[in-house]
């Protein structure tokens, strides 16, 4: 079960999914921005410039979600030899990069305005630029190893190396003093200190942009399946 | 049920992942100094020589302690057991507000008395609009 993967298969299925996920990619983000540009309300604090936290906390979220996948992938190909993941793994990162960057220039926007600087060595910015040097090893590692099985082992191992600061990232405002604020939302007890008229916007950005990185992995995913099968490999 | 090289490699990540959580924990403690982005007045307080490099204050703008004039802030940065006075000349950010979050990064004169060169605003975790803090009831 573990061992082998029939890419045709996958492909019938995959290969017709980006245009429906494109079409609820375009409502979700539509809607979304419209919540977030002119429906929701401005900060009492912070006045417009919140707005900024409704691209800036999704795709930081975003980027630690698929770390976190790419980890548990490559713990499944480096320990029982699946191809598929690490290829499921492979198609999944470039998203989970292009937002971490987004989630750090966005913060420096937001930065500028509020707390009065582009950039502050904090704990959280520091662990976030982490974050996006282990996903530049990670993308270049796949591109640099020509050997099949050098690559797997070597990418599974940068992610699985990476992962000790995703806990980091989390933590980092209640371990140490940092500019950066704490987190609004309990993960735990799920208590907010965003109003709920703020929430939705928060919410159905997420969405936009969970869906927008399903529809770059699966455009990425099927071309890997492609490529097998133009080498004539019905299964790995 | 797996392999003996299934549970090799199991062991090997077992084994890696302690190594490197072990190494980060051990480093993360040992700096811990720098790690932290600024001290709290209390902090500052307990510090036993005051070192003419330039550090970072956090805490509270206490309330009526800002006074301006002409291009000189003075206010007190209190975490509510220790207070410590700022000057600094220069714009202030625009959430800079008695009784909000501020980091002022500059030099220790004595333990009481801090010339700031960068005032930076540290907002909380809290949005809401400007209704509902009215509701609340709080300035």
């Amino acid at each position: 079960m573990f061992r082998y993967f029939e890419p045709n298969k996958i492909f019938a299925i995959t290969s017709k999914a980006p245009k429906y996920v494109l079409f609820l990619f375009i409502v979700v983000l539509t809607i979304g921005l419209i919540e977030a540009l002119i429906l929701s309300p401005e900060d009492y604090k912070q006045s417009d410039s919140v707005r900024i936290m409704y691209v800036h906390v999704p795709a930081a979220w975003i980027s630690l979600g698929i770390f976190s996948s790419l980890t548990l992938l490559s713990i499944g190909s480096f320990i029982f030899k699946n191809k598929n993941f690490a290829l499921i793994a492979k198609s999944l990162a470039p998203s989970g990069f292009v937002f971490n960057i987004v989630a750090l220039v966005t913060g420096s926007i937001w930065g500028k305005p509020t707390w009065g600087t582009w950039w502050a060595w904090d704990a959280r910015i520091t662990s976030m630029l982490v974050l996006a040097l282990f996903y530049g090893m990670y993308l270049l590692a796949w591109r640099i190893y020509e050997d099949k099985e050098e690559v797997v082992k070597i990418t599974s191992i940068i992610a699985i190396i990476g992962v000790v600061n995703v806990p980091v990232i989390k933590y980092s405002v209640d371990w140490w003093n940092t500019l950066h604020q704490p987190a609004s939302i309990n993960i735990i007890t799920t208590n907010t200190a965003i109003h709920s008229s703020m929430l939705i916007p928060l919410g159905l950005m997420t969405a936009a942009f969970a869906l927008f990185s399903l529809l770059i992995f699966l455009m990425k995913y099927n071309t890997e399946l492609i490529k097998l099968k133009n080498k004539g490999l019905d299964r790995l | 049920m797996y392999g003996k090289k299934v549970k090799l490699r199991f062991l090997f990540l077992v084994l890696l992942l302690a190594t490197v959580i072990l190494t980060v924990f051990l480093i993360l403690q040992s700096l811990k100094e720098n790690v932290i982005y600024f001290q709290s007045p209390s902090e500052i307080n307990s510090l036993i020589e005051i070192e003419s490099k330039k550090i970072r204050v956090g805490g509270m703008v206490k309330e009526k302690s800002v006074v301006i004039n002409s291009n000189e802030v003075n206010f007190i940065i209190t975490d509510f057991k220790n207070e410590i006075n700022v000057t600094y000349s220069g714009a202030v950010p625009n959430l800079f507000a008695e009784g909000k979050g501020v980091v002022a990064e500059g030099f220790l004169k004595d333990k009481n008395y801090f010339s700031a060169t960068k005032i930076l605003a540290k907002h909380d975790e809290n949005y809401m609009p400007p209704e509902v803090k009215e509701a609340l009831g709080v300035k």
